[in-house]
């Protein structure tokens, strides 16, 4: 459905098959863990049985002596990095906090930290090896409760960390170290005076657990110290060149002696940005001369990756009695884990994004915790204060009785409105996601049956910008091989090429696209923040232009006319008398008229406008067992332009399927003494196929100005509104509000219960 | 570790021998030792499906298959699907459907259709979904897989009926 006048392309909107697809479905395609090299050695490490201790020895010997072991390193093998902070593409980071996640220095912060870590000549002796190794440990005490982490009695994680005030002066290096890293504060008008006007004002807090991104392939990486100082790193990643820094960062060595060379990669939603295995594997390499491979066992992908943070939150909303927001109120506690960076900022800026809230205040808090460093998330901190904000929102239209599409629409962020934290909106679609909802088939289909009932919530994401680079090349034969830096993990390679067959006016299955290493193509930022489609394609489009504007110079030359009075347009060049070549003929020419044609093209100044989106979602409770069935689903989302409509789909429905994990089942699940107890994929269980049902989708298209397609980012948002979605679904089936994720039949069936006495 | 076995399996139509450790999985010599990467390990103890390959007709987790258990085995992996430069109609439909993201968990999938398939022609949503809950899929929400299969179905219903 587009709810906007769509100018008509030829290219842009058609369903092609992906380039890449052939080798997906037959089991060509490399990934991380598929690299094989002559002479490569195979790596394993050795992970804390301990959430929390201080490291008094390690004996590397016995494994060092075992026959078949070529390497061991322990962080004493990494160089010191001292107080650095550097920037890395999407957010600075802390150099010794980082080099500590690697491989522990002094202290162990979560269970599943890397201590050690083997080459051997296969994967049984540096398993075997790596139980040689001994380590003895002072245990210290857990701190596994965000509040509890924040007060003064806590154990302190990190003696280097003091909270950072944003917009304040940084502490004192003599005062006391803490627990809580950053302090966040936002405020807008007035909320003492907001409140005051407010007919109606809910409170209520909330609970999250830690949830993971759950990629299917676990993280890996290849590595080559080559004896001229050369390092190449093998390995699926969301940025190749975030990769490349933060590797040379972390051995310091200069970026240009580390060359990243990027597999297919097997699921990323943040969680693949962040680097763990290429320096040790570098190490390892270094040390025996040989390649050498790492990769994680499942268990170590949830102990000892980035998950997204656990939090706590109180969130109060003010309304009057006609439907209208007047303030709004955030404290938002996030479990950063073991090191400082959890997303806190988006949070708060997220937590009343999607309206037009004349007061509000938002205080958030980043909190060191016994688990594992947490990392971005598919929207990071925004399905978080999605649950909190649009459950409250339905309670408010519950009291005041008003149909919950129509209150969003009345309140919905818009061109104009400035947010709680500052910046104003640019033409958006928020309100078209929820009259496309309003305006479903779902939605107005009565809903039938004992506790079943319905729900809708909306959700947003910034989305970015950042850098990007491309370039192609025009082959005799009609065609362009395009090169472009941005890992692809959804077939994001064919959204690019694409745009770049519309800019040039040929086929998508005309141009060829290719996903370079960081040696053969210019930097691109990580794939992330819902960017690729928007920045490489914008980067794609300047490379095509480049292209029209070199084959204009060579038509010009055959046909000994001046350049100015050459064009080019729908797939051709045009000159004087009626003279024509059509693309596929001058390509034909370009051998015997000065050589190859590659055309250039970077984004480094656009940044998106946002996207919104709203669900809507019917279950039936199992009030036995407080079991969730979801029964029905429609998803709206602002695309701007949706350039390749069936993975534009399959973004939406992703998300969404995600966040109903999120919203039913998914948790980590901690002991007293801080070990997950269920790190397997049967335990931590995310949505199984029969657990869902179809997914519908609307394609809402208000174009983004800022990209010459109207293209906005589309990856994102999805995982925001399901599980306040689910949330106020369960309400209207039930009656029991619910404030603590995931909704899982333990829990549901304990508010049932309180209910029914 | 001594007492390497030679373990001989029919890949793909093709008879092999193989010297394994009796430790090795299967999925594992079929990836380090033969080379047949299509096949991929996402977890290592059976809960994700990604490792599917047909044994005897039967489809099982190679990662819990040792490789000296499957001697004498018929085995059929995703690089056995096509045939020769012809894509079959599961491949196909995953292609022109869409049914993939990043594609970790697509051998695996389409792997557990031929064997659905080969079992039941023609599925019913709900029979297609049972069949495929053990293959886990994060990108996708699995709506665009389904329908894959449902078509792939049909298509080869049509074929044999003509």
């Amino acid at each position: 459905m587009a709810t906007a006048d769509k100018p008509k392309y030829k290219v842009i909107g058609t369903r092609p098959v992906r380039h890449d697809g052939a080798d997906k479905v037959t089991g060509r395609a490399k990934y991380g863990a598929d690299i094989k090299l002559t002479g490569m050695l195979y790596g394993a490490t050795l992970r804390s049985p301990h959430a929390h201790a201080k490291i008094k020895s390690i004996d590397t010997s016995k494994a060092e002596a075992l026959a078949g072991v070529r390497a061991v390193v322990t962080s004493a093998d990494l160089p010191e990095q001292g107080d650095r902070i550097v920037e890395l593409g999407e957010g600075a980071a802390n150099m010794r906090h980082l080099t500590a996640n690697v491989l522990a220095r002094g202290k162990v912060l979560y269970k599943g930290h890397a201590i050690a870590a083997v080459a051997a000549d296969n994967i049984h002796i540096a398993e075997e090896a790596i139980k040689l190794i001994k380590v003895e440990y002072e245990l210290l005490p857990p701190v596994l409760d965000v509040r509890k982490a924040m007060s003064a009695e806590s154990p302190v994680l990190n003696d280097d960390i003091r909270t950072e005030s944003v917009g304040s002066a940084p502490a004192s290096k003599d005062s006391k170290p803490t627990n809580i890293a950053k302090h966040f504060l936002f405020e807008k008008g007035d909320i003492a005076a907001g409140f005051a006007k407010a007919d109606v004002i809910v409170e209520r807090e909330f609970d999250t657990s830690m949830v993971h991104q759950g990629y299917i392939e676990p993280h890996n990486a290849t590595v080559f110290w080559n004896t001229d100082g050369k390092i190449t790193v093998w390995l699926s990643t969301q940025g190749s060149f975030s990769v490349r820094q933060q590797t040379a960062e972390l051995l310091k060595v200069a970026i240009s002696n580390v060359k990243v060379v990027p597999t297919e990669i097997g699921g990323g939603f943040g969680g693949k940005i962040s680097v763990y295995l290429p320096p040790v594997a570098a190490m390892l390499s270094k040390k025996s001369g040989r390649p050498v491979k790492l990769v994680m066992s499942r268990t170590s992908v949830f102990e000892a990756t980035g998950p997204t943070p656990g939090s706590h939150m109180k969130v109060k909303l003010g309304a009057t009695k006609d439907g209208k927001l007047v303030a709004g109120e955030a404290w938002i506690a996030f479990e950063a884990g073991a090191y400082t960076g959890s997303p806190i900022g988006p949070a708060c800026m997220c937590v009343f994004a999607c309206y037009d809230l004349p007061n509000g205040r938002v205080e958030g808090f980043d909190v060191c915790v016994n688990k594992p460093r947490t990392n971005a998330y598919r929207a990071p901190g925004s399905t978080h204060v999605a649950f909190a904000t649009e459950t409250l929102i339905n309670e408010i239209c519950e009291k005041i009785d008003i149909d919950p599409a129509d209150f969003r629409i009345k309140n919905a962020a818009k061109e104009g409105v400035r947010r709680v934290d500052g910046p104003v909106y640019a033409r958006v679609g928020m309100v078209e996601t929820v009259e496309a909802i309003k305006n479903s088939e779902h939605y107005k289909a009565p809903l039938e049956g004992k506790h079943r009932g319905r729900g809708i919530a909306s959700g947003f994401w910034f989305n970015c910008g950042l850098k990007s680079a491309a370039s192609a090349t025009v082959n005799p034969d009609g065609t362009v091989s395009l090169l472009e830096g941005s890992t692809d993990i959804g077939g994001s390679r064919t959204g690019i090429a694409m745009q770049l067959a519309e800019a040039l006016g040929i086929t998508a299955e005309e141009v060829t696209p290719t996903v370079g290493d960081t040696d053969s193509v210019g930097y691109c930022d990580v794939t992330g923040g819902s960017r690729v489609t928007f920045a490489t394609g914008i980067a794609a489009i300047e490379a095509a232009k480049d292209i029209q504007r070199q084959l204009i110079a060579r038509a010009a030359m055959i046909w000994d006319v001046d350049a100015s009075k050459v064009s080019y347009s729908d797939g051709g060049l045009h000159g004087p008398a009626g003279k024509h070549l059509s693309f596929k003929e001058i390509a034909a020419k370009l051998h015997g008229t000065g050589g190859a044609v590659i055309g250039r093209g970077t984004s480094s100044e656009a940044t998106q406008g946002g996207a919104f989106g709203t669900h809507c979602v019917d279950v039936e409770v199992d009030v036995d067992l407080g079991k969730v069935q979801i029964l029905r689903y429609t998803a709206a989302q602002d695309c701007g332009t949706a350039i390749h409509p069936s993975y534009v789909e399959g973004q939406i429905q992703g998300g969404a399927v995600q966040g109903i994990g999120w919203a039913l089942n998914e948790e980590y699940w901690y002991d007293e003494k801080g070990e997950m107890r269920n790190a397997t994929y049967l335990d931590y269980r995310i949505p199984t196929c029969y657990d869902v049902p179809m997914i519908d989708t609307i394609i809402v298209e208000v174009p983004d100005p800022q990209h010459p397609y109207g293209v906005r980012g589309v990856g994102e948002v999805p995982i925001c509104p399901p599980p306040a979605a689910i949330a106020n679904a369960i309400y209207d089936a039930v009656g029991v509000r619910m404030h603590d994720l995931p909704m899982s039949p333990p829990k549901l069936l304990a508010e049932i219960l309180k209910k029914e006495s | 570790m001594s007492g390497k076995r030679v373990v001989t399996l029919t890949i793909n139509g093709d008879q092999t021998e193989v010297l394994c450790e009796p430790r090795q999985t299967l999925l594992e010599v079929l990836r380090n030792n033969l080379d047949f990467t299509g096949t991929k390990e996402g977890c290592s103890n059976g809960n994700c499906g990604a490792c599917t390959v047909l044994m005897d007709g039967r489809p099982v987790v190679s990662c819990l298959v040792l490789a000296v258990e499957a001697e004498g085995a018929e085995l059929r992996t995703i690089e056995g699907v096509a045939c020769g430069s012809h894509l079959d109609e599961v491949q196909s439909a995953f292609l022109e459907g869409a049914a993939l993201q990043c594609g970790i968990c697509t051998p695996g999938f389409i792997v557990q259709t031929e064997a659905l398939l080969a079992e039941n022609p023609n599925p019913s949503e709900d029979d297609i979904r049972f069949y495929l809950a053990g293959n886990l899929c994060r990108c996708t929400g699995y709506d665009k897989i389904v329908r894959a299969v449902q078509a792939a179905a049909e298509k080869r219903q049509v074929a044999r009926s003509v």
